[in-house]
């Protein structure tokens, strides 16, 4: 008897120092990710610019191709306080400063051959592209010009409608599906080109597996946080949990880390654990974060007990994980279509009609407000936020907050009129409180 | 009898006001803001009191609440809100059927929608730039060489104002200076520049959604001119009260009031921040 429970203690001893760790190795898979793209070029292997919304990972790490995602390498500059340097060199080279900051960012870091905090980032071999975002379309022409290197755009029909989707067995669908399976045998031409290599279907179904595996738990992951209290942050914790959903989709290191992650994040919700204060409100945030002040961002939320337990950029930057798509091995082409067909269009639908998704997460997700962070550089996801956040108040009546920076420009970042703003929030949702309460 | 304090520390200016418990201004003061937030602060605070009668120790202001952007320099306040949550708090007191708030200040012009209760439904501002606020005004009356108290009058002897195609404060000099080259009228110039920076008021108020009735707060409303242009565009007179000015300050004291209903003491029976 008191063996089994000596064992037991010690099981839950070992089972709680999980906690912290899929900070912990997310940061260390980052690391060994922009080492490895550091060393590609000394090794002869390629690498791909990509995005992450249809980052077409898959194929790509099937021909042993390094993917490159020039949007991660710009947060990594704006979190590290030097964005501005980069930004300045691409407006130098003339672009706007109404152009997207990333693109900026990018410019900057090609002009300096790749010279990034995180390594030295490799030049592409070619670059692939949906159009999931507008800027996408012009970016890449930006590395053709550079590099002259290919370039392969994956057109996916998104919704034509909110709430209008046709799935598998429907006629639009089936067309769509053909149109989108039509351009992935272009790329997986395009990366027989540029590598040698012969097509392998073998190796893409493992690479499918992998990302099974990933799109499972991740969908997991974004569910586990319905729990009180919410197990992590889905802005701070959720960036670094993007990072690797990105970096390492269709590898091992991938699925394993998002296996372990669900599997900390369920002990955390057995055992009541949330984040690191106390959760008072909680709250969805919309947009893209606002990685200048990265961390003080965060601070202005949680000073007051405010916790994000849901975001549409761990839904729309995983290039629509959350849905938990299962790719069919038994057919791999046709269902890697479907996929992108389907994770894209959801993608594209948390940015474009994020109203539903925030509707239909309110009452699961407990959720007391909304914060809208429309960025001044990239209308693609601002675009009709102002709208968005009209139609959920009519719909839900829920207590919003709307304010407006950068999600690297930090010459348009005022900490001051956002503090100003979310204080207000707050003391509206106090209110709200004390008056429900009653 | 207790009372409370409320101080708004805004850009331009600092405004405090003291309450006893029937929720009755009793002392204000109005001072600039100039460089030192703090002591700004403590100048208002003390005119106000001075202005209250308030002598003895014991008489003294239980609970002092700061607003404004300089809030947290209120070194002697007991808490801070923000001036959004006051003026609602403040217009909603004033005039009890308000539902929309109209703030126009130095830097800043807010829509807020509130509930019959004064509770913050919604709000917007301007964004990182003091296009259509007091600023503007204070640039065209710079520019024109109109003492900023006449401004509004001056306006209204226009029947033909021009169309102002900026509000931008840093440009005012130059798109108002060439227009009086071109030989318009400065009433005329000034008329249209009242209905660009209402015209942007509109489209916050817009935002949040305008439901009757209309309070229009903050020192803009003290302008005449602001005041006939609004009621005129809106097709309704707005609420406006000779404390406006005020109302950010006012509903920090009906904050501080509550606290002081509730039981809680702030930090000093204070008649003087020395």
């Amino acid at each position: 008897m008191s063996t089994t429970t000596t064992q037991g203690s010690a099981a839950t001893e070992d089972k709680a120092s999980i906690v912290g760790r899929g900070n912990k190795e997310g940061n260390q898979l980052f690391r060994d990710w922009f080492r490895e793209l550091t060393e590609a070029p000394s090794k002869g292997e390629h690498s791909a610019y990509v995005f992450v919304m249809g980052s077409m990972a898959e194929v790509l790490q099937s021909f042993g191709i390094h993917t490159i995602f020039p949007e991660v390498n710009g947060l990594q500059t704006a979190v590290r306080h030097i964005a501005d340097d980069y930004i300045a060199q691409g407006e130098d080279y003339g672009f706007s400063t109404d152009v997207c900051g990333y693109v900026k960012a990018d410019v900057g870091l090609q002009l300096r051959g790749g010279d990034h905090p995180m390594g030295k980032i490799p030049k592409p071999s070619l670059a692939v592209y949906t159009n999931a975002c507008n800027t996408y379309l012009k970016w890449a022409e930006i590395w053709e010009r550079m590099y002259n290197m290919p370039s392969v755009t994956i057109d996916v029909p998104g919704s034509r409608a909110e709430l209008r989707h046709t799935w598998k067995g429907h006629v639009d669908f089936e067309n769509d599906l053909k149109y989108v399976r039509g351009q992935i045998e272009e790329l997986i031409t395009v990366c027989e080109q540029v590598t040698g290599q012969k097509f392998d279907i073998d190796r893409l179904r493992e690479t499918m597996h992998y990302t099974n595996v990933m799109l499972e738990r991740y969908e997991r992951l974004v569910e586990l946080n319905k729990a009180v209290p919410a197990p992590y942050n889905a802005v701070t914790d959720g960036t670094v949990f993007l990072g690797v959903a990105n970096g390492f989709r269709g590898r091992a290191e991938g699925a394993q880390y998002f296996t372990d992650l669900v599997e900390e994040m369920e002990y955390k919700v057995a055992n009541g654990i949330g984040t690191t204060f106390d959760e008072k409100y909680r709250l969805v945030f919309v947009g893209v974060p606002c990685y200048p002040i990265f961390r003080r961002f965060n601070e202005m939320f949680t000073e007051w007990g405010g916790a994000f337990v849901g975001s549409s950029y761990m839904w729309f930057a995983s290039g629509g994980a959350n849905t938990g798509f299962q790719y069919d091995l038994n057919n791999p082409l046709d269902s890697l279509a479907e996929g992108l067909l389907v994770t894209t269009r959801d993608a594209m639908d948390t940015m474009f009609f994020s109203n539903r998704h925030i509707v239909d997460n309110i009452e699961p997700y407990k959720i007391d407000g909304v914060v809208y962070h429309p960025i001044k550089s990239c209308r693609t996801v601002s675009t009709g936020l102002a709208d968005n956040r009209r139609a959920v108040i009519e719909e839900t009546g829920a207590a919003t907050l709307f304010i407006e920076s950068d999600h690297m420009d930090k010459r348009v970042v005022s900490e001051a009129q956002m503090k100003n703003r979310i204080d207000a929030f707050f003391e509206g949702l106090a209110t709200r409180k004390v008056r429900e309460s009653k | 009898m207790a009372y409370a304090g409320g101080v708004d520390v805004g850009s331009t200016q600092t405004k405090a006001v003291i309450i006893n418990e029937k929720l009755e201004i009793v002392g204000r003061a109005l001072t600039d803001t100039g460089s030192n937030v703090t002591i700004a602060a403590e100048n208002a605070f003390n005119a106000a009191v001075k202005s209250a009668d308030i002598h003895e120790e014991e008489e003294g202001v239980d609970f002092i609440v700061g607003t404004g952007y300089g809030r947290y320099k209120v070194t002697f306040g007991d808490a801070q809100t923000t001036e959004i949550s006051c003026h609602g708090r403040g217009a909603v007191h004033m005039f009890p059927g308000t539902r929309t708030v109209v703030d126009m200040g130095g830097q800043d012009t807010k829509a807020i929608r509130v509930s019959e209760t004064g509770e913050i439904l919604d709000f917007v501002m301007n964004d990182k730039c003091a296009a259509g606020t007091g600023r503007f005004l204070g640039a065209a009356a710079s520019a024109l060489g109109v003492p900023l108290g006449e401004l509004g009058k001056v306006a209204l002897q226009s029947s033909r104002p021009v169309k102002i195609s900026t509000t931008c404060t840093v440009f005012a000099d130059g798109e108002i200076l060439s227009l009086i080259g071109k030989g318009k009228k400065v009433e005329d110039v000034l008329l249209g520049v009242h209905e660009s920076v209402v015209s942007r008021a509109l489209s916050l108020m817009r935002r949040v959604g305008i439901e009757k009735e209309v309070s229009f707060t903050g020192g803009v409303a003290n302008n005449i001119g602001m005041v006939t242009v609004l009621n005129q565009e809106l097709g309704f007179n707005v609420n406006v009260s000779d404390d406006s000015h005020f109302m950010g300050a006012l509903g920090a004291a009906l904050f501080a009031m509550d606290r002081i209903m509730a039981g809680r003491k702030g930090q000093h029976g204070m008649a003087e921040v020395k």
